[in-house]
């Protein structure tokens, strides 16, 4: 396979070689001058140049037809309306100026090509000319600041007062959620508290308390395992535990630290948080402006939710956030959409590793009614306080 | 003393002085020339790789197994990994290694000397390490594709976390070890370059060469160096911390971290930190790319509309005004990284000033058009097409540097498609351009017209092939860096289904544009041996370089250094003889030099 594939590529070039000489050797046989261009090849280059302008407007307006916004349906939430709007706007002003400014260019490009007998207009410079087209982008573009800079501003903005607070906890390759519970305030965290039983690092007594026993035990029995007289290891894989057990003892100051300065008071704010395990169904109700903050474990993913416009970077050490308001459910989406299966949905944009085209969270939105119903379970059964964290499978 | 100086000019050099560390300009050029299409080439056949598995995923490719081996595509089905490392490499070498390295170290080495009257660049030896450098790193960036685990794999950007922690990624193991001390070694000979470009220009200028009769291509160097020079250095140290972090334990950008099961004790450090930094480059570095290109094509529109540019000093102001605004734009990319809204918000003001500038710079290759009588040959068709696709990705800017409207097109094909027609596109158009236009000047002789046609056509056609529709699979919101859309099969079948229909179009137009350029390639080997001989003049130029001899010689005069009497861009001046005045020319009595 791989030999014919490179006696093809051989053969091709000598083929275009002769090709070429054989060509060289006729125009020369016609005298005529191979460097210089003759008005007929610049006829037809300057033909194609128009045809080629004629097609890539064709193509365009043919795209947008068949293709518009590339079938991802009507914004669905109050905030992407307006986003929906704003982008329209661009787009019409921007498809203008391609039109126009490429049109020009292409059909000067056809007219003034080189013909027996023209000569070219010596024309170096006009202020007027120069100030006319630094001043009119120069406005264009600040009534395009202006109107995107207020929806900024209404964007990123502080979220309303009945604004409910949800966290998104995103690692590789997935995102668990924690509802805020009935205070609508989230919890204390520390990424130092995690483990099995407490995937967010909620911060309690009663967590803290476990982890640094946890990892009191973890410190033991490695320097157990090092200074044991018995085991026999490699030169590297001491080294590697004598630096495990020094990051495990620098992490142990700390927790210390952090036990020293908890604030029991604050344990009832995270308790009634309802936790949810990574990969399951992130639960939204229909007209709730959301006010949503995000975390990442161990690198930067980008929290998308490309129906509801909307989208925030996830960063390891900081918290990040951002709000939308979605207005459709998702029963009243499948309808638009004509399709029963379509879901909302979170994706992952930002490159974090092998399974990032996989990374998604499914999102539902529920009216009212059914949501409450979905809620009053909820916090009756699965606040971080009260139980253990059931497992539920995606609901589809 | 004057004897042993007339010997020393006359000394037979070695192959080795001559062709390998050459300190002689042109030949530098050359060499970078070479090096760049080397690696013009890898990075455009990895491209074609991604393109097979995004157009036809699933599907077993003899071609991917062929380059790709078992190892990277086991029964001709891409790895997941080895698709993050391919699109990684593909970024790094075009950004770095062909449009900055390649375009600047061909062009601004071969025209500067050339094009200011000068015997060669203020040091050679400078510039001999800078061409040995960038070749040092492109040989290191290269092998890394090679190592155990991959090359770097995450993104050209390569952000920390992801490209501190091998656990996250294999290719965050050797393969990014390498790409950082190549990049390291690349700015070096970067600054190297730029350096000796700034101080060429500023003192070598041959007598009559004022700044304001310096043809555009020069200033358009000068600007690219100056930015190169400020804006370089915050790369190598924003590099520099990242290798800190990956073997010395400290936390520049670390902070919080669990990974692959793994607690670890980094505290208080900042992603966000490596990204202003990075960008802090990475911004100037779009207008590296792109400004070496505009001043080409300017001189190349000029020359072959038998015109003089229209607007020489706008055209300058514009040059150093996007030179300047380019450094006040940069957390344009991170809009929606975590940064402060309030910040962001500065950036949207001064981002969408860019776009004045750039607006006149594209009116004024308009006016020069007007009324001109063009002559199309292939480096003239490449001029125009780069002007097409400037405006073309230039007004997607303007959705781009909206954060409000970034918010959901940010990381998605839409930008994708955006930057490689503003930037990729027209940089590598103008690249073309160049080497059509001087490659006389380069190798004595003349390039076949009718392959370059050929070329052009297919090039141009595939180039608006591929990034076209890519607009549209972006504002569908479909991310990029996706080694598949399968997760969409998932939610919505029938966005799945437009995503891939664009996919496959797209797909085709890249092996089409990747098959074009064996033309190309074709070319440009046989005109260097089989070409016809090129004339002193062969467009009929203003501009020093073709006063030059033919045969390359040491100190490009033969005798004294031309004296400049005028601007470079008086064609068809009326009252003139020839369509053309060679800057050489005194002005003729009664003759003004309005401009």
């Amino acid at each position: 396979m791989k030999f014919v594939a490179l006696i093809v590529v051989v053969l091709a070039i000598i083929a275009i070689a002769q090709l070429t000489r054989i060509y060289e050797l006729t125009s020369k046989l016609r005298n005529r001058n191979e460097t210089d261009v003759d008005y007929r090849d610049n006829k037809l280059n300057a033909n194609l140049l128009l045809l080629f302008c004629i097609g890539m407007f064709a193509s365009y307006v043919w795209m947008i037809a068949r293709y518009g916004a590339g079938g991802i349906g009507v914004a669905a939430s109050v905030e992407g309306v307006d986003y929906d709007w704003l982008f329209a706007v661009n787009m019409i002003l921007i498809s203008l100026i391609f039109f126009v400014t490429n049109g020009l260019l292409f059909y000067f490009a056809w007219k003034y090509h080189a013909k027996p007998g023209a000569k070219a207009f010596y024309y170096p410079h006009n202020a007027k000319l120069e100030l006319l087209w630094t001043a009119v982008p120069a406005v264009v573009l600040s009534v395009i600041i202006i109107m995107g800079l207020i929806q900024w501003r209404d964007r990123t903005g502080a979220a309303g007062e009945n604004a409910v607070v949800i966290e998104l906890y995103s690692k590789q390759f997935d995102w668990a959620v924690r509802y805020s519970g009935q205070d609508n305030q989230l919890g204390k965290f520390d990424y130092k508290l995690i483990n099995t039983d407490n995937p967010l690092g909620l911060a309690t007594t009663a967590t803290i308390a476990a982890r640094v026993e946890e990892l009191n035990l973890e410190i033991k029995d490695l320097e157990g395992r090092i200074n044991d007289p018995s085991a026999i290891y490699s030169v590297v894989s001491f080294e590697e535990m004598k630096s495990a057990l020094a990051t495990k003892e620098r992490l142990y100051v700390r927790l210390l630290q952090l036990q020293e300065n908890h604030d029991p008071a604050l344990d009832a704010v995270a308790n009634d948080d309802v936790v949810q395990p990574a990969n399951i169904t992130l639960v939204l109700k229909k007209n709730q402006e959301y006010d949503m903050y995000f975390r990442a474990q161990d690198v930067i993913h980008s929290a998308f939710f490309p129906h509801f416009r909307a989208q925030i970077n996830n960063v390891p050490g900081m918290v990040t956030r951002l709000k939308f308001t979605p207005y459709i459910s998702t029963k009243e989406m499948r309808v638009k959409m004509n399709d029963n299966k379509f879901n909302y949905i979170l994706l992952c944009n930002k490159i974090c590793g092998a399974s990032h085209s996989n990374m998604k969270l499914f999102v539902e939105v529920l009216d009212e009614n059914e949501y409450d119903a979905w809620w009053a379970e909820q916090i009756a059964t699965k606040t971080f306080g009260s139980a253990s964290i059931v497992t539920e499978e995606i609901a589809e | 003393m004057a004897a042993s100086t007339h010997e020393h000019a006359h000394h037979e050099e070695s192959f080795v002085s001559k062709y390998i560390f050459s300190q002689d300009h042109k030949m530098i050029s050359k060499q970078f020339l070479l090096t760049a299409i080397v690696m013009g080439v890898i990075a455009m056949v990895l491209s074609t790789l991604f393109r097979i598995q995004l157009g036809w995923p699933e599907q077993s490719s003899d071609i991917l197994h062929m380059f790709l081996g078992d190892r990277w595509a086991p029964n001709g089905i891409l790895d997941r990994n080895m698709y993050l490392g391919l699109v990684t490499m593909h970024g790094t070498i075009m950004v770095f290694f062909l449009l900055t390295g390649g375009l600047s170290g061909t062009f601004s080495n071969l025209l500067i000397p050339l094009q200011i009257g000068a015997r060669d660049m203020a040091s050679g030896f400078l510039n001999m390490l800078s061409y040995w450098m960038f070749f040092i790193s492109s040989v290191i960036m290269v092998v890394s594709l090679f190592v155990e685990n991959g090359p770097a794999m995450s993104g050209w950007t390569v952000y920390p976390p992801l490209s501190a922690l091998p656990q996250a990624v294999p290719g965050s193991g050797l393969g990014m070890t390498l790409w950082l001390v190549s990049m390291a070694i690349f700015i070096a000979s970067s600054l190297l370059g730029s350096l000796n470009y700034i101080v060429t220009i500023l003192n070598l200028r041959t007598k009559g060469m004022t700044m304001l009769r310096l043809p555009l291509t020069i200033w358009a160097f000068f600007v690219t160096a100056v930015l190169g020079v400020l804006s370089f250095p915050v790369l190598l140290s924003a590099v520099l911390l990242l290798v800190m972090d990956r073997t010395m334990g400290t936390s520049f950008y670390l902070s919080d971290i669990i990974v692959g099961g793994e607690m670890l004790d980094n505290t208080g450090g900042s992603p966000l930190l490596y990204q202003h930094l990075f960008w802090f480059l990475g911004h100037p570095e779009v207008y590296i790319v792109l400004l070496p290109a505009l001043g080409l094509t300017s001189e190349i529109i000029s020359t072959n509309a038998r015109k003089p540019i229209f607007g020489y000093k706008a055209m300058i102001t514009s040059l150093l005004g996007i030179g300047f605004l380019s450094f006040i734009v940069w957390a344009h990319h991170m809009y929606v990284t975590g940064m402060s809204p309030f910040l962001g918000s500065l950036f949207v003001f001064t981002t969408l000033l860019i776009a004045v500038p750039s607006a006149v710079k594209v009116f004024n290759y308009i006016t020069t058009l007007w009324r001109s009588t063009a002559i199309y040959t292939p480096q003239m068709l490449f001029s125009v097409a780069l002007v097409s696709t400037f405006i073309t990705g230039g007004v997607t800017g303007i959705i781009l540097a909206d954060s409000a409207l970034d918010i959901a097109v940010h990381d998605t094909y839409f930008v994708v498609a955006h930057f490689h027609v503003v930037m990729g596109l027209s940089a590598v158009f103008g690249m073309f351009a160049g080497v059509y236009h001087w490659f006389p000047k380069m190798y004595g002789r003349m390039m076949n017209l009718r392959i370059g046609y050929v070329h052009f056509w297919l090039t141009v056609i595939s180039g608006y092939g591929v990034f076209f529709p890519m607009h549209f699979v972006g504002i569908a919101g479909a991310p990029r860096r996706y080694y598949d859309y399968s997760v969409y099969e998932g939610f919505d079948m029938n966005q799945f289904n437009i995503i891939m229909e664009l996919n496959v179009i797209i797909s085709i137009f890249a092996i089409v544009g990747l098959l074009a350029q064996g033309l190309f390639l074709f070319n440009f080997f046989y005109s260097i041996y089989r070409g016809p001989r090129a004339v002193q003049n062969p467009w009929r130029g203003n501009t020093l370089e073709w006063t030059t001899p033919v045969e390359h010689i040491h100190g490009n005069w033969p005798g004294a250094l031309p004296v400049v009497h005028r601007w470079p861009y008086d064609y068809s001046k009326p009252g003139a003889e020839e369509d053309f005045i060679l800057q050489t020319v005194p002005l003729a009595e009664g003759e003004t030099e309005d401009h």
